[in-house]
């Protein structure tokens, strides 16, 4: 079998199940003592390559995750999900998409990888840039928000969803690969493998080591958070209701 | 002053309203705006779009290579990029698809989804699914922006006809192939374009309950049928039904929640709809706190009780 190396960024974000706050200078989201999870979109990428390695298609799955000290809790969930070794580029800043994309380019070039599989969009900031500018950076074919994939003698299709209904595209490896919701369902890990995963290789490096100019022109100048709270009648019956609907020429 | 450039890529015909909203976001900037049309689709198009309001100039490739892929589009704008201070298009699967491109091809940063415009350099787009809203300034020469079109209103398309410039570059990237293309059912309002949503959620509890009690009310009101992740997971409905944040985002005048509960990732994707009905078991629920009208009790009882009023008044 031809050696396939997989390269699987993961972001450590805020649970999504978790209600968000300001921070105490309001100025940013509260992430200090809020529970954090791998981003689902990743995790659903993570699924999908350790699924193509178990298929014998892939021969080596290595995440890496950019931020602080502390997204070493995601590379090891992730090693404990299948992922062979992990790489961290520790930084206290807080990136934008394009320096991200940066980053991983000169990852993906150094551990010589044929396919970047990573998620659409990241939940925090919903950007849904980094895969794309990815795949530019490296002068690869890009196919986004896959909802099937399968690969075979080098060559790629995939499933996605279009604006007028879905799409089957091929591709040539190398490629760029981000995962939409309903790709796969990831597993759980299981005691053994999380066990295992402390054994696995994490390399930890500093972003400062790349040498890249990851300097963005762009800043937050605030954040507000939104309420979805509406007047909520309540309505007693069916009749009521398309009275209201009525009044308000909506029927 | 350096101008705009709004790109319409992706089916003409179904991008009408997408583009029109995207236009009023544009002339908020102030500057002249170029209207570029890309893929086979766009020719016949383009005198129509050559009417919409804002437009100085409308630019057409109709090249087939850039019907749907990214790495021809991408190429074809970025090769435009130097004459411009702003490229903004929808934000749509296609734009979502390329526009990072561009931006990584001219080392610049872009902002997606963007649902306000305070001035030239400063934006407001939603983050964590719509539970909170960023303001984003930019110093980068050339701006990248996808619009949340459903923020804005449509300008209108009955402005004199500008000029239409017929460009030929082709760049077509070998490696990447559309091998199949489905569209989905025509004959019903898309949930990006409808004035009524009908979506259904975890309580209609099976495929055939959802086409059964959903689909004979969007019916009726000649409405998009929606659904929520839960439902999508399911396998109630297809994938492309699915509402919220990490699906399609919607604001039609009427959007009726049927037994969905209500998690914020659905809430972010419908919070612009103009009123929002509420069917469901139970008066706790999330949705019921969101919604203008909220009727509780047993939906299957409900719904096609509504359908049926529905259906006898508009014999009357």
């Amino acid at each position: 079998m031809i050696a396939m190396k997989i390269l699987v960024p993961v972001k450590r974000v805020i649970d999504p199940y978790v209600k968000i706050r300001l921070s105490v200078n309001n100025n940013a989201i509260e992430t200090e003592q809020v529970k954090m999870a791998m981003n689902p979109f990743d995790e659903i990428a993570l699924e999908e390559a350790v699924r193509l390695k178990e298929r014998g298609v892939a021969t080596e799955i290595i995440v890496v995750s950019i931020g602080v000290t502390r997204c070493q809790e995601t590379l090891r969930q992730a090693l404990a999900l299948g992922a062979d070794r992990g790489i961290l580029i520790e930084s206290e800043q807080n990136f934008a998409p394009l320096a991200i994309a940066k980053l991983l380019h000169a990852v993906a070039q150094k551990q010589t990888v044929q396919l970047v599989l990573m998620g659409k969009q990241a939940i925090d900031d919903d950007c849904n840039q980094t895969g794309q500018m990815l795949a530019a950076l490296l002068n690869w074919p890009q196919v986004t928000f896959v909802s099937q994939l399968s690969i075979a003698n080098g060559t790629l299709t995939a499933e996605r969803e279009c604006d007028i209904g879905t799409q089957t595209l091929c591709c040539d490896l190398p490629a760029v690969v981000t995962a939409d919701l309903c790709l796969n369902t990831p597993r759980f890990a299981k005691l053994p493998d999380i066990m295992r995963a402390k054994n696995k290789p994490l390399e930890v490096l500093t972003a400062e080591s790349f040498a890249l100019d990851l300097s963005s022109a762009m800043t937050q100048a605030c954040i507000e958070l939104t309420t979805m709270q509406r007047c909520s009648q309540m309505v007693q019956n069916v009749a009521e209701l398309v009275d209201k609907l009525r009044a308000d020429q909506l029927i | 002053m350096k101008k705009i450039l709004v790109v319409a890529a992706g089916d003409a015909k179904h991008m009408q309203k997408n583009i029109r909203c995207t236009l009023t976001a544009a002339k908020q900037l102030g500057r002249e705006i170029d209207l570029l049309l890309v893929g086979s689709s766009a020719k016949p198009w383009a005198e129509k779009m050559a009417c919409f309001s804002g437009v100085t100039r409308v630019l057409v490739n109709p090249h087939a290579c850039y019907d749907s892929l990214a790495e021809n589009i991408s190429q074809l704008v970025a090769s435009l990029a130097c004459d411009y201070e702003f490229i903004v298009a929808p934000a749509n699967n296609i734009s979502k698809d390329f526009l990072p491109r561009v931006a990584a091809q001219i080392n610049v940063n872009q902002i997606s989804d963007v649902v306000r415009i305070i001035d030239a350099h400063t934006f407001v787009r939603p983050i964590y699914a719509g539970n909170a809203l960023a303001t984003v300034v930019t110093k980068d020469p050339i701006k990248l922006l996808t619009i949340r079109f459903s923020a804005f209103a449509e300008s209108s398309a009955d402005s004199d006809p500008v000029p239409i410039v017929i460009l030929d570059q082709i760049f077509a990237d070998n490696r990447v192939r559309v091998l199949q293309q489905t569209a989905s059912d025509v004959t019903r309002p898309t949930l990006n374009n409808a004035r009524v949503v009908v979506s259904g959620g975890r309580a209609l509890q099976s495929a055939a309950q959802f086409e059964q009690i959903i689909f004979p009310l969007a019916e009726k009101l000649n409405a998009a049928v929606g659904a929520s992740r839960v439902a999508v997971d399911a396998k109630y409905v297809a994938n492309e039904c699915q509402v919220g944040q990490t699906g399609k985002v919607v604001a039609p005048e009427l959007y009726f929640a049927i037994g969905i509960s209500g998690a914020p990732q659905h809430l972010a994707g419908i919070k612009d709809s103009k009123v929002i009905v509420a069917i469901n078991q139970d008066p706790d629920a999330p949705i019921v706190s969101s919604a203008d009208y909220a009727l509780i009790g047993d939906l299957f009882e409900l719904v096609p009780e509504l359908t049926k009023q529905l259906e006898k008044e508009s014999k009357k």
